[in-house]
Protein backbone atom coordinates (compact mmCIF):
# COMPACT_ATOMS: atom_id res chain seq x y z
CA UNK A 1 0.00 0.00 0.00
CA UNK A 2 1.36 3.50 -0.97
CA UNK A 3 2.32 5.69 2.43
CA UNK A 4 1.93 8.78 -0.07
CA UNK A 5 -0.18 11.85 0.45
CA UNK A 6 -0.84 15.03 -1.82
CA UNK A 7 0.22 18.42 -1.33
CA UNK A 8 -2.71 20.50 -2.31
CA UNK A 9 -1.77 24.29 -1.53
CA UNK A 10 1.25 25.58 0.54
CA UNK A 11 2.07 28.87 1.87
CA UNK A 12 4.37 31.59 3.52
CA UNK A 13 4.44 34.65 5.69
CA UNK A 14 7.30 36.77 4.37
CA UNK A 15 10.69 35.88 7.07
CA UNK A 16 11.89 38.76 8.85
CA UNK A 17 12.03 40.01 12.30
CA UNK A 18 8.84 42.29 13.62
CA UNK A 19 7.94 40.93 16.80
CA UNK A 20 3.97 40.79 16.31
CA UNK A 21 1.87 37.68 17.66
CA UNK A 22 2.73 34.49 15.80
CA UNK A 23 -0.91 33.52 15.17
CA UNK A 24 -0.86 36.41 12.40
CA UNK A 25 2.74 34.30 10.38
CA UNK A 26 0.52 31.58 10.09
CA UNK A 27 -3.02 32.67 9.66
CA UNK A 28 -1.58 34.64 6.81
CA UNK A 29 0.51 31.50 5.33
CA UNK A 30 -2.87 29.41 5.82
CA UNK A 31 -5.02 31.39 3.90
CA UNK A 32 -2.58 31.52 1.47
CA UNK A 33 -2.09 27.48 1.50
CA UNK A 34 -6.29 27.11 1.26
CA UNK A 35 -6.19 29.44 -1.37
CA UNK A 36 -3.59 27.45 -3.47
CA UNK A 37 -5.23 24.74 -2.94
CA UNK A 38 -8.45 25.69 -4.00
CA UNK A 39 -10.05 24.63 -1.25
CA UNK A 40 -12.73 26.17 1.47
CA UNK A 41 -11.64 26.31 4.97
CA UNK A 42 -14.31 24.03 6.19
CA UNK A 43 -12.93 21.24 3.82
CA UNK A 44 -9.95 21.14 6.57
CA UNK A 45 -10.60 18.58 8.45
CA UNK A 46 -7.65 18.31 11.12
CA UNK A 47 -5.44 21.19 11.57
CA UNK A 48 -1.83 20.06 12.76
CA UNK A 49 0.21 22.67 14.60
CA UNK A 50 4.09 22.90 14.67
CA UNK A 51 3.88 24.71 19.00
CA UNK A 52 6.53 27.58 19.78
CA UNK A 53 7.29 28.13 23.40
CA UNK A 54 8.44 31.10 23.53
CA UNK A 55 5.03 32.81 22.84
CA UNK A 56 3.03 31.49 25.65
CA UNK A 57 -0.09 28.83 25.81
CA UNK A 58 -0.97 30.00 22.50
CA UNK A 59 2.33 28.85 21.16
CA UNK A 60 1.68 25.38 23.14
CA UNK A 61 -1.63 24.83 22.00
CA UNK A 62 -0.64 25.91 18.38
CA UNK A 63 -3.00 23.75 16.61
CA UNK A 64 -6.12 25.12 18.57
CA UNK A 65 -4.84 28.79 18.28
CA UNK A 66 -4.38 28.75 14.57
CA UNK A 67 -7.98 26.77 14.45
CA UNK A 68 -9.65 29.49 16.22
CA UNK A 69 -7.86 32.37 14.09
CA UNK A 70 -9.06 30.79 11.23
CA UNK A 71 -12.39 30.64 12.34
CA UNK A 72 -14.07 27.24 14.46
CA UNK A 73 -15.49 24.85 12.23
CA UNK A 74 -15.51 21.69 13.26
CA UNK A 75 -11.87 20.33 13.00
CA UNK A 76 -9.69 18.20 14.92
CA UNK A 77 -6.39 19.86 16.79
CA UNK A 78 -3.44 18.52 17.35
CA UNK A 79 -0.28 19.93 18.12
CA UNK A 80 3.69 18.66 17.95
CA UNK A 81 6.58 20.44 19.64
CA UNK A 82 9.88 18.75 18.73
CA UNK A 83 12.00 22.17 18.90
CA UNK A 84 13.07 22.58 15.27
CA UNK A 85 11.80 19.33 13.86
CA UNK A 86 7.88 20.24 15.25
CA UNK A 87 7.25 21.54 11.95
CA UNK A 88 7.97 17.72 10.56
CA UNK A 89 6.11 15.87 13.51
CA UNK A 90 2.71 18.23 12.97
CA UNK A 91 3.24 17.16 9.06
CA UNK A 92 4.00 13.30 10.14
CA UNK A 93 0.97 13.40 12.35
CA UNK A 94 -1.70 15.08 9.60
CA UNK A 95 -0.33 11.99 7.35
CA UNK A 96 -1.24 9.41 10.15
CA UNK A 97 -4.88 10.73 10.29
CA UNK A 98 -5.05 11.26 6.55
CA UNK A 99 -3.78 7.46 5.84
CA UNK A 100 -5.84 5.90 8.46
CA UNK A 101 -8.81 7.36 6.92
CA UNK A 102 -10.06 9.16 9.32
CA UNK A 103 -10.12 12.49 7.68
CA UNK A 104 -9.70 14.15 3.71
CA UNK A 105 -7.74 16.87 3.87
CA UNK A 106 -5.61 18.56 6.82
CA UNK A 107 -3.89 21.82 7.47
CA UNK A 108 -0.08 22.03 9.09
CA UNK A 109 0.92 25.11 9.92
CA UNK A 110 3.68 26.85 12.15
CA UNK A 111 4.73 30.09 13.16
CA UNK A 112 7.15 31.92 15.37
CA UNK A 113 7.93 35.25 17.33
CA UNK A 114 11.95 34.91 18.15
CA UNK A 115 13.60 36.95 20.75
CA UNK A 116 16.76 39.11 19.59
CA UNK A 117 20.05 37.64 20.22
CA UNK A 118 21.52 33.93 21.76
CA UNK A 119 18.45 31.56 22.91
CA UNK A 120 18.52 31.07 26.48
CA UNK A 121 17.56 28.79 29.13
CA UNK A 122 15.10 29.12 31.46
CA UNK A 123 16.39 30.44 34.96
CA UNK A 124 17.44 28.95 38.38
CA UNK A 125 19.92 27.01 39.64
CA UNK A 126 19.58 23.99 37.59
CA UNK A 127 22.75 21.69 37.12
CA UNK A 128 20.42 18.51 36.24
CA UNK A 129 19.24 20.74 32.99
CA UNK A 130 21.79 20.02 30.35
CA UNK A 131 20.79 23.43 28.79
CA UNK A 132 21.35 24.99 31.86
CA UNK A 133 24.71 23.44 32.08
CA UNK A 134 26.28 23.72 29.19
CA UNK A 135 24.99 28.10 29.09
CA UNK A 136 27.17 27.88 32.79
CA UNK A 137 29.83 26.59 31.60
CA UNK A 138 29.96 28.52 28.18
CA UNK A 139 28.44 26.99 25.50
CA UNK A 140 26.36 27.96 23.27
CA UNK A 141 24.51 26.69 20.21
CA UNK A 142 27.39 28.40 18.14
CA UNK A 143 30.11 26.35 20.27
CA UNK A 144 28.34 23.47 18.61
CA UNK A 145 28.38 24.40 14.89
CA UNK A 146 32.12 25.74 15.40
CA UNK A 147 32.88 22.32 16.92
CA UNK A 148 31.31 20.22 13.75
CA UNK A 149 33.22 22.98 11.21
CA UNK A 150 36.35 22.73 12.65
CA UNK A 151 36.39 18.96 12.51
CA UNK A 152 35.83 19.58 8.75
CA UNK A 153 38.97 21.39 8.29
CA UNK A 154 41.41 18.76 10.15
CA UNK A 155 39.70 16.03 8.57
CA UNK A 156 38.80 16.75 5.43
CA UNK A 157 40.73 20.36 4.68
CA UNK A 158 37.76 22.32 4.31
CA UNK A 159 38.58 25.64 4.41
CA UNK A 160 37.02 28.85 5.83
CA UNK A 161 36.72 30.31 2.12
CA UNK A 162 34.67 26.98 1.12
CA UNK A 163 32.46 27.78 4.28
CA UNK A 164 32.37 31.74 3.38
CA UNK A 165 31.19 29.90 -0.45
CA UNK A 166 28.29 28.50 1.21
CA UNK A 167 27.14 31.55 2.34
CA UNK A 168 27.68 33.52 -0.81
CA UNK A 169 25.66 30.43 -2.61
CA UNK A 170 22.78 31.03 -0.46
CA UNK A 171 22.47 34.50 -0.42
CA UNK A 172 22.07 34.21 -4.01
CA UNK A 173 19.48 31.36 -4.05
CA UNK A 174 17.29 33.59 -1.14
CA UNK A 175 18.13 36.75 -2.99
CA UNK A 176 15.33 35.80 -5.76
CA UNK A 177 13.19 34.44 -3.02
CA UNK A 178 10.12 36.77 -2.31
CA UNK A 179 9.36 35.63 1.75
CA UNK A 180 13.25 35.08 2.17
CA UNK A 181 14.53 37.79 5.06
CA UNK A 182 17.81 38.78 3.47
CA UNK A 183 17.69 40.05 -0.01
CA UNK A 184 21.65 40.73 -0.29
CA UNK A 185 24.07 39.42 -2.63
CA UNK A 186 27.05 38.77 0.08
CA UNK A 187 30.52 38.42 -1.00
CA UNK A 188 33.57 36.41 0.19
CA UNK A 189 34.96 39.32 1.70
CA UNK A 190 31.40 40.19 3.09
CA UNK A 191 32.09 36.96 5.38
CA UNK A 192 35.74 37.37 5.86
CA UNK A 193 35.15 40.53 7.33
CA UNK A 194 32.45 39.92 9.31
CA UNK A 195 33.37 39.34 13.25
CA UNK A 196 34.31 35.87 15.00
CA UNK A 197 31.86 34.22 16.41
CA UNK A 198 32.98 30.58 17.54
CA UNK A 199 35.86 30.02 15.46
CA UNK A 200 36.03 28.93 12.73
CA UNK A 201 32.78 30.33 12.28
CA UNK A 202 31.91 34.11 11.44
CA UNK A 203 28.67 35.73 11.95
CA UNK A 204 28.24 35.78 8.41
CA UNK A 205 28.79 31.87 8.72
CA UNK A 206 25.67 31.32 11.64
CA UNK A 207 22.37 31.61 10.61
CA UNK A 208 20.19 34.30 12.75
CA UNK A 209 16.56 33.73 14.25
CA UNK A 210 13.68 35.07 12.50
CA UNK A 211 9.86 35.47 12.71
CA UNK A 212 8.03 33.39 10.17
CA UNK A 213 5.16 31.15 9.42
CA UNK A 214 4.76 27.99 7.04
CA UNK A 215 1.28 26.41 5.79
CA UNK A 216 0.87 23.36 3.69
CA UNK A 217 -2.40 21.45 2.97
CA UNK A 218 -2.22 17.86 2.36
CA UNK A 219 -4.67 15.10 1.40
CA UNK A 220 -5.66 11.72 0.63
CA UNK A 221 -3.97 11.25 -3.23
CA UNK A 222 -7.75 9.86 -3.89
CA UNK A 223 -8.98 13.49 -2.72
CA UNK A 224 -6.00 15.07 -4.68
CA UNK A 225 -7.48 13.32 -7.67
CA UNK A 226 -11.45 13.87 -6.93
CA UNK A 227 -10.43 17.86 -7.09
CA UNK A 228 -8.81 16.65 -10.66
CA UNK A 229 -5.14 17.81 -8.93
CA UNK A 230 -3.94 14.22 -8.87
CA UNK A 231 -0.39 15.14 -10.15
CA UNK A 232 0.35 17.48 -7.75
CA UNK A 233 3.39 16.90 -5.62
CA UNK A 234 3.57 14.26 -2.71
CA UNK A 235 4.90 13.01 0.19
CA UNK A 236 6.96 9.96 -0.15
CA UNK A 237 8.70 10.11 3.21
CA UNK A 238 8.39 11.24 6.28
CA UNK A 239 11.49 10.48 8.74
CA UNK A 240 11.55 11.62 12.40
CA UNK A 241 13.20 8.44 13.66
CA UNK A 242 15.90 8.76 16.30
CA UNK A 243 19.64 8.01 16.82
CA UNK A 244 20.64 4.81 17.98
CA UNK A 245 22.77 4.42 21.15
CA UNK A 246 25.50 4.94 21.29
CA UNK A 247 25.30 8.54 19.96
CA UNK A 248 28.44 9.49 18.36
CA UNK A 249 28.67 12.95 17.86
CA UNK A 250 28.08 15.72 20.94
CA UNK A 251 24.69 17.75 20.14
CA UNK A 252 23.13 20.31 21.36
CA UNK A 253 22.35 20.97 24.68
CA UNK A 254 24.28 17.71 25.86
CA UNK A 255 27.68 18.22 27.15
CA UNK A 256 28.87 15.04 26.70
CA UNK A 257 27.55 12.03 24.24
CA UNK A 258 26.64 8.58 25.24
CA UNK A 259 29.40 6.00 26.36
CA UNK A 260 30.40 3.71 23.57
CA UNK A 261 31.55 0.93 25.71
CA UNK A 262 28.35 -1.61 25.36
CA UNK A 263 28.28 -1.10 21.50
CA UNK A 264 29.22 1.14 18.43
CA UNK A 265 28.35 5.19 18.50
CA UNK A 266 25.87 6.32 15.65
CA UNK A 267 25.16 9.57 14.38
CA UNK A 268 21.04 11.00 13.87
CA UNK A 269 22.20 12.12 10.87
CA UNK A 270 23.46 9.50 9.13
CA UNK A 271 20.07 7.38 10.39
CA UNK A 272 17.34 9.95 9.21
CA UNK A 273 17.96 9.80 5.44
CA UNK A 274 18.24 5.89 5.47
CA UNK A 275 14.19 5.46 6.58
CA UNK A 276 13.32 8.14 4.50
CA UNK A 277 15.25 6.71 1.30
CA UNK A 278 13.52 3.27 1.83
CA UNK A 279 10.17 4.55 2.59
CA UNK A 280 10.14 6.28 -0.50
CA UNK A 281 11.40 2.88 -2.14
CA UNK A 282 13.91 5.58 -3.82
CA UNK A 283 17.73 5.96 -3.19
CA UNK A 284 20.50 8.99 -3.05
CA UNK A 285 20.84 9.22 -6.96
CA UNK A 286 17.18 10.11 -7.55
CA UNK A 287 17.39 13.48 -5.73
CA UNK A 288 17.42 16.78 -7.67
CA UNK A 289 17.91 18.71 -5.62
CA UNK A 290 17.85 19.56 -1.30
CA UNK A 291 16.92 21.60 1.58
CA UNK A 292 19.18 21.04 3.93
CA UNK A 293 19.30 22.79 7.66
CA UNK A 294 22.29 24.92 7.52
CA UNK A 295 22.09 26.43 10.92
CA UNK A 296 25.59 27.51 10.02
CA UNK A 297 27.55 27.24 6.67
CA UNK A 298 29.67 23.99 7.49
CA UNK A 299 26.66 22.41 8.13
CA UNK A 300 25.69 22.27 5.28
CA UNK A 301 28.36 20.15 4.25
CA UNK A 302 27.82 17.77 6.89
CA UNK A 303 24.09 17.25 5.58
CA UNK A 304 25.15 17.17 2.22
CA UNK A 305 27.33 14.33 2.88
CA UNK A 306 24.90 12.67 5.43
CA UNK A 307 22.01 12.64 3.02
CA UNK A 308 24.41 10.19 0.83
CA UNK A 309 24.59 13.15 -1.48
CA UNK A 310 28.43 12.85 -1.25
CA UNK A 311 30.71 10.53 0.00
CA UNK A 312 32.18 11.59 3.66
CA UNK A 313 34.54 14.83 3.21
CA UNK A 314 34.14 15.25 -0.18
CA UNK A 315 30.91 17.64 0.22
CA UNK A 316 32.98 20.55 -0.45
CA UNK A 317 34.17 19.66 -3.55
CA UNK A 318 31.06 19.64 -5.33
CA UNK A 319 30.44 23.44 -3.73
CA UNK A 320 33.43 24.00 -5.67
CA UNK A 321 32.85 23.02 -8.56
CA UNK A 322 29.20 24.57 -8.62
CA UNK A 323 27.56 21.44 -8.27
CA UNK A 324 25.28 22.62 -5.28
CA UNK A 325 24.13 26.04 -6.73
CA UNK A 326 20.75 26.60 -9.03
CA UNK A 327 22.13 25.32 -12.38
CA UNK A 328 24.47 22.96 -11.49
CA UNK A 329 24.00 19.02 -10.96
CA UNK A 330 22.88 19.00 -7.47
CA UNK A 331 21.19 22.00 -5.73
CA UNK A 332 21.23 22.78 -2.60
CA UNK A 333 18.98 25.08 -0.58
CA UNK A 334 17.53 26.65 -3.78
CA UNK A 335 15.27 28.89 -1.06
CA UNK A 336 18.50 30.56 -0.04
CA UNK A 337 18.22 27.93 3.23
CA UNK A 338 18.66 29.76 6.51
CA UNK A 339 21.38 31.46 5.39
CA UNK A 340 18.67 33.71 3.91
CA UNK A 341 15.92 32.93 5.67
CA UNK A 342 17.19 32.95 9.37
CA UNK A 343 15.13 30.21 11.59
CA UNK A 344 11.72 30.43 12.38
CA UNK A 345 11.21 27.41 14.59
CA UNK A 346 7.89 25.81 14.33
CA UNK A 347 7.85 26.94 10.62
CA UNK A 348 11.14 26.06 9.07
CA UNK A 349 11.17 22.44 8.42
CA UNK A 350 7.47 23.08 6.77
CA UNK A 351 8.71 26.24 4.51
CA UNK A 352 11.65 23.75 3.10
CA UNK A 353 8.75 21.13 1.91
CA UNK A 354 7.14 24.82 0.58
CA UNK A 355 10.22 25.29 -1.40
CA UNK A 356 10.38 21.75 -2.82
CA UNK A 357 6.93 22.37 -3.80
CA UNK A 358 7.40 25.12 -5.34
CA UNK A 359 10.02 23.65 -7.40
CA UNK A 360 8.49 20.56 -8.02
CA UNK A 361 5.63 22.68 -10.33
CA UNK A 362 7.99 24.30 -11.55
CA UNK A 363 7.05 27.94 -9.93
CA UNK A 364 10.25 28.63 -8.30
CA UNK A 365 10.98 31.27 -10.90
CA UNK A 366 14.75 32.90 -11.29
CA UNK A 367 15.43 30.21 -8.34
CA UNK A 368 13.96 27.28 -10.49
CA UNK A 369 15.40 24.08 -10.90
CA UNK A 370 15.07 22.42 -14.32
CA UNK A 371 13.71 19.75 -13.94
CA UNK A 372 13.39 19.11 -10.38
CA UNK A 373 11.42 15.35 -10.16
CA UNK A 374 12.17 14.30 -6.44
CA UNK A 375 13.69 16.63 -3.33
CA UNK A 376 14.79 16.23 -0.04
CA UNK A 377 14.61 17.94 3.53
CA UNK A 378 16.75 17.29 6.31
CA UNK A 379 16.21 19.41 9.97
CA UNK A 380 17.67 19.11 12.87
CA UNK A 381 15.54 19.19 16.40
CA UNK A 382 17.48 18.99 20.01
CA UNK A 383 19.31 16.16 21.48
CA UNK A 384 20.35 14.63 18.50
CA UNK A 385 17.25 14.15 16.69
CA UNK A 386 15.68 15.81 13.66
CA UNK A 387 13.64 14.93 10.72
CA UNK A 388 13.55 14.21 7.23
CA UNK A 389 10.99 14.15 4.23
CA UNK A 390 11.01 13.14 0.22
CA UNK A 391 8.77 15.21 -1.96
CA UNK A 392 8.34 13.55 -5.14
CA UNK A 393 5.86 14.51 -8.30
CA UNK B 1 44.01 32.42 50.86
CA UNK B 2 40.54 32.95 48.95
CA UNK B 3 38.18 29.90 49.18
CA UNK B 4 37.91 27.32 46.68
CA UNK B 5 34.54 25.89 46.12
CA UNK B 6 32.97 23.72 42.99
CA UNK B 7 30.84 25.90 40.83
CA UNK B 8 28.65 22.54 40.59
CA UNK B 9 29.12 20.63 44.00
CA UNK B 10 29.64 16.83 43.70
CA UNK B 11 30.43 16.62 39.53
CA UNK B 12 34.34 16.68 40.32
CA UNK B 13 37.20 15.75 42.53
CA UNK B 14 38.98 19.63 43.66
CA UNK B 15 42.54 18.09 44.33
CA UNK B 16 45.09 19.80 42.99
CA UNK B 17 47.18 17.61 41.34
CA UNK B 18 45.39 15.24 39.66
CA UNK B 19 41.31 16.05 39.77
CA UNK B 20 38.79 14.12 37.87
CA UNK B 21 34.98 14.22 36.89
CA UNK B 22 33.08 11.85 38.53
CA UNK B 23 30.75 9.79 36.74
CA UNK B 24 28.78 6.63 36.81
CA UNK B 25 28.89 3.29 35.28
CA UNK B 26 25.99 0.97 34.99
CA UNK B 27 26.88 -2.02 36.71
CA UNK B 28 25.17 -4.61 34.12
CA UNK B 29 26.26 -3.65 30.82
CA UNK B 30 29.10 -1.30 32.05
CA UNK B 31 28.01 1.94 29.72
CA UNK B 32 30.00 5.12 32.06
CA UNK B 33 27.13 8.45 32.12
CA UNK B 34 28.83 11.96 32.35
CA UNK B 35 26.63 13.75 33.82
CA UNK B 36 26.26 11.24 36.59
CA UNK B 37 23.23 8.92 35.49
CA UNK B 38 21.73 6.57 38.66
CA UNK B 39 18.23 6.08 37.80
CA UNK B 40 18.23 4.30 34.27
CA UNK B 41 20.52 3.11 31.72
CA UNK B 42 20.13 4.46 28.57
CA UNK B 43 21.02 1.43 26.82
CA UNK B 44 17.83 0.33 24.75
CA UNK B 45 18.90 -3.22 25.47
CA UNK B 46 19.74 -3.01 29.38
CA UNK B 47 16.82 -2.61 31.75
CA UNK B 48 19.77 -2.08 34.98
CA UNK B 49 18.77 0.61 37.70
CA UNK B 50 22.33 0.11 39.23
CA UNK B 51 25.35 2.02 39.25
CA UNK B 52 28.09 3.03 40.77
CA UNK B 53 30.17 6.19 40.73
CA UNK B 54 33.43 6.10 39.14
CA UNK B 55 36.23 8.51 38.09
CA UNK B 56 36.80 9.08 34.78
CA UNK B 57 39.46 9.42 33.09
CA UNK B 58 41.17 12.97 33.42
CA UNK B 59 43.52 12.93 29.84
CA UNK B 60 42.34 12.29 26.05
CA UNK B 61 42.09 13.97 22.82
CA UNK B 62 40.79 16.20 20.83
CA UNK B 63 37.38 15.52 19.06
CA UNK B 64 37.42 18.58 18.12
CA UNK B 65 37.67 22.79 19.33
CA UNK B 66 36.11 26.32 18.86
CA UNK B 67 36.10 29.33 20.73
CA UNK B 68 33.72 31.82 22.22
CA UNK B 69 34.02 34.99 20.90
CA UNK B 70 31.45 36.51 22.70
CA UNK B 71 30.23 36.59 26.15
CA UNK B 72 27.60 33.91 26.52
CA UNK B 73 23.97 34.87 28.09
CA UNK B 74 23.50 33.60 31.90
CA UNK B 75 23.47 31.37 33.29
CA UNK B 76 27.14 31.86 32.10
CA UNK B 77 28.61 34.29 34.66
CA UNK B 78 30.94 36.59 32.73
CA UNK B 79 33.87 39.13 34.43
CA UNK B 80 33.10 42.64 33.88
CA UNK B 81 36.29 42.61 30.93
CA UNK B 82 35.28 39.34 29.13
CA UNK B 83 37.85 37.19 27.71
CA UNK B 84 37.31 35.23 25.13
CA UNK B 85 38.23 31.78 25.79
CA UNK B 86 38.57 28.07 24.09
CA UNK B 87 36.50 25.08 23.72
CA UNK B 88 37.64 21.48 23.57
CA UNK B 89 35.44 18.67 23.03
CA UNK B 90 37.66 15.81 24.32
CA UNK B 91 37.62 12.45 23.42
CA UNK B 92 38.34 9.48 26.81
CA UNK B 93 39.50 5.99 25.30
CA UNK B 94 38.48 3.86 28.06
CA UNK B 95 35.05 5.40 28.28
CA UNK B 96 34.65 6.09 24.86
CA UNK B 97 32.69 9.24 25.16
CA UNK B 98 33.30 13.26 24.33
CA UNK B 99 33.05 15.77 27.04
CA UNK B 100 33.10 19.33 26.68
CA UNK B 101 35.04 21.78 28.36
CA UNK B 102 36.42 24.79 28.23
CA UNK B 103 40.21 25.16 27.48
CA UNK B 104 42.61 26.67 30.55
CA UNK B 105 43.26 30.41 29.07
CA UNK B 106 46.51 31.30 27.00
CA UNK B 107 45.34 28.39 24.65
CA UNK B 108 44.39 29.66 21.56
CA UNK B 109 42.51 27.86 18.33
CA UNK B 110 45.92 28.23 16.30
CA UNK B 111 47.80 26.06 19.25
CA UNK B 112 45.71 23.10 18.98
CA UNK B 113 44.49 20.45 16.61
CA UNK B 114 42.34 17.51 16.46
CA UNK B 115 43.64 14.49 18.20
CA UNK B 116 45.94 16.47 20.47
CA UNK B 117 46.41 14.75 23.83
CA UNK B 118 44.80 16.88 26.72
CA UNK B 119 44.23 16.81 30.58
CA UNK B 120 42.08 17.66 32.59
CA UNK B 121 42.45 20.40 35.18
CA UNK B 122 40.36 22.51 38.03
CA UNK B 123 40.60 26.30 37.34
CA UNK B 124 38.21 29.08 38.12
CA UNK B 125 34.68 29.71 36.30
CA UNK B 126 34.15 32.28 38.19
CA UNK B 127 34.86 34.68 41.37
CA UNK B 128 31.60 35.50 43.84
CA UNK B 129 31.95 37.28 47.41
CA UNK B 130 32.19 33.15 48.89
CA UNK B 131 35.32 33.14 46.45
CA UNK B 132 36.52 31.04 43.56
CA UNK B 133 34.30 28.93 41.76
CA UNK B 134 36.09 25.92 39.94
CA UNK B 135 34.91 23.94 36.74
CA UNK B 136 37.12 21.13 34.56
CA UNK B 137 38.92 22.60 32.22
CA UNK B 138 41.38 21.34 29.87
CA UNK B 139 45.08 21.46 29.19
CA UNK B 140 47.50 20.52 26.73
CA UNK B 141 49.97 17.76 27.48
CA UNK B 142 53.79 18.25 26.70
CA UNK B 143 55.14 20.47 25.20
CA UNK B 144 53.39 22.35 22.81
CA UNK B 145 56.63 23.85 21.07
Amino acid sequence: MSSDIAILGVGLHQWGKWGENFTKYGVKAARDAIKDAGIHWRDVGFVSGAGTVRCGYPGYVAGATFAQALGWQGAEVNTSYAACASGSQALAAARAKILSGDVDVALVVGADTTPKGFLAPAKGYRPEDPDWLRFHIGITNPTYFGLYARRRMDLYGDTQDDFAAVKVKNAKHGYHNEYSRYKKLFTPEDVAGSPMVADPLRLMDICATSDGGAAIIVSSVDYAKKISKGDAPRIAAISTVTPTFAGAVVEMPDIATDSAVAMDAQSFRAALPIKAYEEAGIGPGDISLAEVYDLSTALELDWIEDLQLAKRGEAAALLRAGDTSVGGKLPINASGGLASFGEAVPAQALMQVCELTWQLRGQAGERQVEGAKVGITANQGLFGHGSSVIVKR
Amino acid sequence: MTAKTAAIEGWYTLEEKAPHLIGTQCTSCKTYYFPKQSNYCRNPDCQSENFKEVPLSRTGKIWSYTNASYKPPEPFVAPENFVPFTIAAVELEQEKMIILGQMIGGVDTADIKVGDPVELVMDPLYEDEDGEKLIWKWKPVGDPS
